[in-house]
């Protein structure tokens, strides 16, 4: 019996191998590219394939993506393999993270000018180039909640049996937008609005996802997602029910950026890499496939439905540093105030 | 109770399980009954049907004149040893024969008393803390029996109880049997497969052949010419 | 009754696979802690992680306890009553929960419990306004509820169908009560699943994470695991992130210990010839009673399984089976979690020969029957260390050159532990009695060695072997955990692909691929319960 098992597994594993070696790159261009981004990013809905389609056509090189869950998972793989790292690209990092990132002293200094991009909230970095943005905002269903909140005074102080799906500051990245975002706003009375606003609170997610799907069920009347999420409804779902309610204070923003590292074994490359994240070649992709604002301007103008969306009064953004500095001890305000009963 | 004289009456049963048919007809009266027949005739099937673990679709069941057919199998006066498995494994040799008197455990200085008479008479004095595990094969079936002895039900049912002892203990367990019986004059009905056993114990031989009653008579009469040829082949056949 | 040699070789193959399953926890660990980051040197016991631990282990508790409750009834229930029309798909339907994603049933879930879910329109529809919120405790233990006791059912139903077929025939000839063949008969082998099964949901539950956190409600509900994540994934402090697993596996562990002197006596007794027949459970007023808590568990089950098909069959299947990824993502699917359901076999089988041949050595005596005793719970233990731990020292000690190539046997050796624990509960049992009826029988007629294998154990062992594979590999295809570690585009799963579609706001394509896992589950499950229900017993 043992000795047929063995034969069982071993013929799967070999099965297991085959099934994803076969799978790899079978054209071998001289020049290489590998990108280390995000998943969302690279699947078959996002920027990643037309993206890679556009930039082979001018560099006479393949790229490569390696793609793991989100940006926080990004970091750990570059901090696990540190100088090692076979990534010439590292894309998909947020503001929030930049600070980290630089820290670790993998990434070398992307060279580019950026003159050209337009992000809201002024972000400048000799080392990472932003290739996108959003800022967050509160969705709801148009079909079950006629009076949204108009600020996020209303939000926490609104009728608590309308509920809102948050995403968790301690595992995702929109949990710690919104905990900047509230910060920003309240500053040292974000612990009085949190524990106001705990009680329209439906339940704090690992992610994105989760709660965008709570959501989507019905669960929920309200998300913590994108200004431009419902441009995706629009377009794709061609429905205008999913709307992001415009807050008075403004918004929080999340800028994703790209930075090339020291280790890259062909900077140039990298470096033009970068040159083309900005350029509208790459830039036209951006809107429909990622569902974020592009930094430049566009060979042809964005769909009619991101003319509809939401243009924030104001941009809250904080220096990557002061997040660094104070996100562990600002979590912790947050769970002592989510927590109390 | 020695003066007694127990009858079971199988009246024109029908029972039918996966399109096979099986026809009984039967009045029982004398002391120890064994039933014989080739494997799947339908032997146990009879006991099962005495028993109460299997519904006739016609006839009726009577035990001392009492038409059983529709009672519970605990409403019926009988007692059962099977060929193993008679004990319960985690309860001590004490407690499975007190659950002959009450399965609820409450058992008067009287109660004790008969459970200590029972396992006495069975060779089990002193065994009353025992684990059925650290039984041997017939020793087991011994316990089974004072069980039945404290049940003090007239009937006793038996399923090929001896089928796993060697030969030598198959003997000296019938020999323990028939003076059970003499005893307490429990009416005695035991399915076996040894014609051996047919010699040595009955008093009546019923044999079954596909689910139908091929012979039922005294066991003299059994190798006569006018019996089942199936029949005198078992018998005249110590291997069959 | 074994050979020296056989002896030999039982001992050397269950102390391999203790030592491998310890080596490879222990290297990981080693890789973590040699990394050179430095910890943050953030106390490890603030008031944080005390609220974080009293909440683990109370909902950890509660879920164990309410799982095993409700288990108890729904399987004495269902054992009760052999033959009835569609048992076989019932018993299959239990081992389907425990293999599906855990977003994809608490999805379920909450379609049918939610704010908006049926329970609460049938509430609405009865006048009650406020729709009444599981978010909370109440949430999470309903979901470790729904996931686990199918399971406990299922392995409470194996013991008593296990149970000599005679005790049955016996009991209600003796006139036993329902209590009273609870008391004598039913107890005396839940007792001894009980602690085994509860310390599996135990440890299910202590390291709950995205349930914890998708139906807690806010971070008051928080459980170790998630401390965990947070360490090593947001703070990059692997220090901290091995500190607070061992912590894990500490208090867990000794929360197993004090389970396991709850464990009654080992026993034998087993039936070779009777099917069961239950003659207690023909009653009217107990058919009505069985049928009644049938019903319920069932519907119980059976409610967020429809949500999840109602919610999948909106999605185009047709296009989605059509599509290269999705078939390549099968395909890989199956690569990782049949090799998985194998290694959790072996694993499964060498364990439980070495505490038999350990058992059988020292008479059941002494320390060392002790030690074999503990053999299997303590090599359960693995279940505790988090995929994440695993996976990140793993990944540590392949360096980023192999990382890619050695990916796939990392993902399938770390899946194939996790499922180990409960193909173990499966195949334990099943070896064990198999033993019990072969062994002095072999041993008299002298087969030995490879006959033994192929004469005895094998046709013996194969239909539980079966199943355990085929269980074993249900758990891992629903696995998200240690495929996301190693993430990379050659490497992509089903529920990779659920999640990167549930990401990119393609709900419906999710919801749709979450109906096709299920499907898979289903139809592995299949290969687990045999699809005769026993026959009945003819005359011997």
């Amino acid at each position: 019996m043992t000795a047929r098992l063995n034969g069982i597994l071993s013929t799967f594993l070999t099965a297991a191998v085959a099934a994803t070696l076969l799978t790899a790159p079978a054209r071998a261009a001289d020049k290489e590219l590998t990108i280390y981004t995000y998943e969302s990013f690279t699947s078959e809905w996002g920027p990643g394939p037309k993206v890679k389609e556009a930039f082979e056509k001018t560099c006479d090189c393949t790229v490569n993506y390696v793609s793991v869950a989100d940006g926080v998972a990004l970091l750990s793989r570059l901090k696990l393999e540190g100088a090692e790292s076979k990534a010439d690209i590292v894309l998909g990092l947020d503001t929030n993270l930049v600070a980290e990132a630089r820290e670790t002293g993998l990434f070398a200094a992307s060279g580019v000018d950026t003159a050209a991009t337009k992000v809201p909230g002024d972000f400048k970095d000799d080392i990472f180039v932003p290739y996108d943005y959003g800022h967050f905002a509160v969705i709801y269903d148009t079909q079950t909640l006629k009076n949204p909140p108009k600020s996020l005074k209303e939000l926490v102080e609104g009728d608590p049996a309308q509920k809102i799906a948050i995403e968790d500051p301690r595992t995702s990245t929109p949990g710690l937008g919104l905990l900047l975002w509230v910060k920003s706003v309240y500053g040292d009375k974000a612990p009085e609005a949190w524990a106001k606003l705990k009680n329209r609170v439906l339940t704090v997610t690992p992610g994105w996802s989760e709660a965008y799907g709570l959501f989507t069920k019905g669960e929920a009347p309200m998300v913590l997602s994108y200004v431009t999420s419902p441009a995706y409804h629009m377009v794709e779902e061609k429905t205008d029910r999913y709307q992001a309610a415009a807050f008075s204070e403004g918004h929080y923003i999340q800028i994703e950026v790209a930075g090339m590292l020291k280790g890259s074994h062909d900077k140039d490359l990298a470096q033009s890499f970068l040159r083309f994240m900005i350029s509208p070649a790459f830039q036209d992709i951006i809107p429909t496939t990622n569902w974020m604002m592009p930094v430049t301007a566009t060979s042809t103008p964005l769909p009619d439905a991101f003319g509809k969306l939401v243009t924030p009064s104001k941009t809250f953004l904080m220096a990557p540093e002061e997040v660094a500095r104070n996100r562990k001890a600002w979590v912790d305000e947050w769970l002592a105030a989510m927590s109390l009963k | 109770m020695t003066a007694e004289r127990h009858q079971i009456r199988i009246d024109r049963l029908l029972f039918t399980r996966e399109g096979q048919d099986f026809r009984f007809d039967l009045a029982l009266d004398r002391p120890i009954t064994l039933i014989a027949g080739a494997s799947g005739s339908g032997k146990t099937t009879l006991l099962q049907l005495i028993a109460g673990f299997e519904h006739p679709c016609e006839g009726r069941i009577l035990l001392d004149g009492l038409d059983v057919t529709r009672l519970h199998p605990s409403q019926r006066p009988i007692s059962l040893v099977f060929q193993d498995n008679n004990l319960f494994a985690h309860l001590d040799i004490f407690t499975n024969v007190a659950l002959g008197i009450s399965p609820g455990l409450s058992l008067s200085a009287l109660d004790r008393e008969r459970i200590a008479g029972a396992l006495e008479r069975t060779g089990l004095g002193g065994y009353e803390k025992r684990m059925p595990a650290s039984l041997s094969g017939g020793e087991r079936q011994r316990a089974a029996f004072a069980r039945a002895l404290v049940r003090n039900r007239p009937f006793l049912l038996l399923d090929e109880p001896f089928a796993a002892l060697d030969p030598a203990l198959r003997v000296s367990m019938g020999a323990l049997l028939r003076e059970l019986q003499a005893e307490t004059g429990i009416m005695i009905v035991m399915v076996t497969h040894l014609p051996e056993e047919v010699e040595r114990l009955a008093d009546h031989v019923v044999f079954i052949e596909r689910g139908q009653i091929g012979f039922s008579g005294p066991p003299a009469r059994a190798m006569e010419a006018d019996a089942p040829p199936a029949l005198r082949a078992f018998l005249g056949n110590p291997d069959a | 009754m074994l050979t020296a040699r056989e002896r030999r070789r039982a001992l050397a193959g269950g102390g391999l696979a203790l030592a491998g399953m310890l080596l490879f926890a222990a290297l990981a660990t080693v890789a973590l802690l040699r990394t050179g980051l430095a910890a943050r040197g953030d106390p490890l016991f603030d008031p944080y992680l005390w609220r974080v631990l009293r909440f683990t282990v109370l909902q950890a508790v509660l879920s164990a306890m309410l799982s095993v409750l409700l288990a108890i009834p729904f399987a004495r229930a269902l054992a009760r009553q052999p033959h009835f029309p569609g048992r076989v798909w019932l018993v299959r339907l239990l081992a389907l929960p425990l293999g599906l994603p855990v977003i994809t049933g608490a999805l379920g879930l909450l379609e049918v419990w939610g704010r908006k879910g049926w329970a609460n329109s049938l509430l609405h529809l009865l006048g009650v306004p406020e729709p009444i919120s599981i978010y909370g405790l109440s949430g999470i233990l309903l979901a470790h509820v729904f996931f686990n006791f199918p399971l406990c059912a299922r392995l409470l139903l194996a013991g008593l169908e296990r149970l000599p077929a005679e005790y049955w025939l016996l009991s209600s000839n003796l006139g036993f009560t329902p209590w009273q063949l609870f008391l004598h008969v039913e107890w005396p082998e839940i007792r001894r699943q009980v602690p085994g099964m509860a310390g599996l949901v135990l440890m299910l539950a202590a390291t709950s994470f995205t349930l914890v956190l998708l139906l807690g409600g806010g971070p008051a509900a928080t459980t170790l695991e998630v401390a965990i994540y947070q360490a090593l994934r947001f703070d990059f402090d692997p220090p901290r992130a091995v500190s607070l697993a061992l912590l894990q596996i500490a208090l867990t562990g000794s929360l197993l210990l004090l389970l396991s002197f709850l464990s009654g006596r080992e026993e034998e007794g087993t039936s070779l010839t009777l099917s069961p027949r239950r003659p207690d459970g023909r009653t009217a007023g107990r058919r009505l009673a069985d049928g009644l808590t049938l019903a319920l568990g069932t519907l119980f089950i059976l409610l967020p399984l429809s949500a999840i098909l109602a919610s999948g069959l909106k999605a185009d299947l047709v296009r989605l089976v059509s599509e290269p990824l999705f078939l390549r993502a099968l395909a890989t699917s199956l690569a990782i979690a049949l090799p998985a359901g194998a290694l959790a076999v072996l694993l499964a089988v060498a364990i439980t020969g070495l505490r038999l041949t350990l058992l059988e050595t020292s008479n059941g005596r002494g320390l060392t029957a002790r030690l074999a005793r503990l053999a299997p719970g303590a090599a359960s233990l693995i279940l505790l260390f988090p995929p994440t731990v695993l996976g990140t020292g793993w990944f540590l000690m392949a360096g980023p050159s192999r990382v890619e190539s050695v990916a796939p046997f990392l993902v399938v050796t770390i899946n194939g532990l996790m499922a180990f624990p409960f193909v173990l509960r499966i195949l334990e049992p099943a070896i064990t009695s198999h033993r019990l009826r072969t062994a002095r029988l072999a041993a008299s007629l002298g087969i030995t060695g490879s006959n033994r294998l192929r004469r005895i154990d094998w046709p013996g062992l194969k239909r539980p072997v079966w199943m355990g594979l085929c269980f074993g590999a249900a758990l891992s295809i629903g696995d998200l955990g240690a495929v996301a570690l190693f993430s990379s585009d050659r490497l992509i799963t089903l529920p990779w692909l659920l999640y990167s579609r549930m990401g990119s706001y393609r709900t419906e394509d999710a919801a749709g691929l979450a109906l096709l896992l299920a499907l898979l589950c289903l139809a592995l499950t299949l290969g687990g319960t045999p699809a005769g229900n026993r026959k009945p017993s003819h005359d011997s």
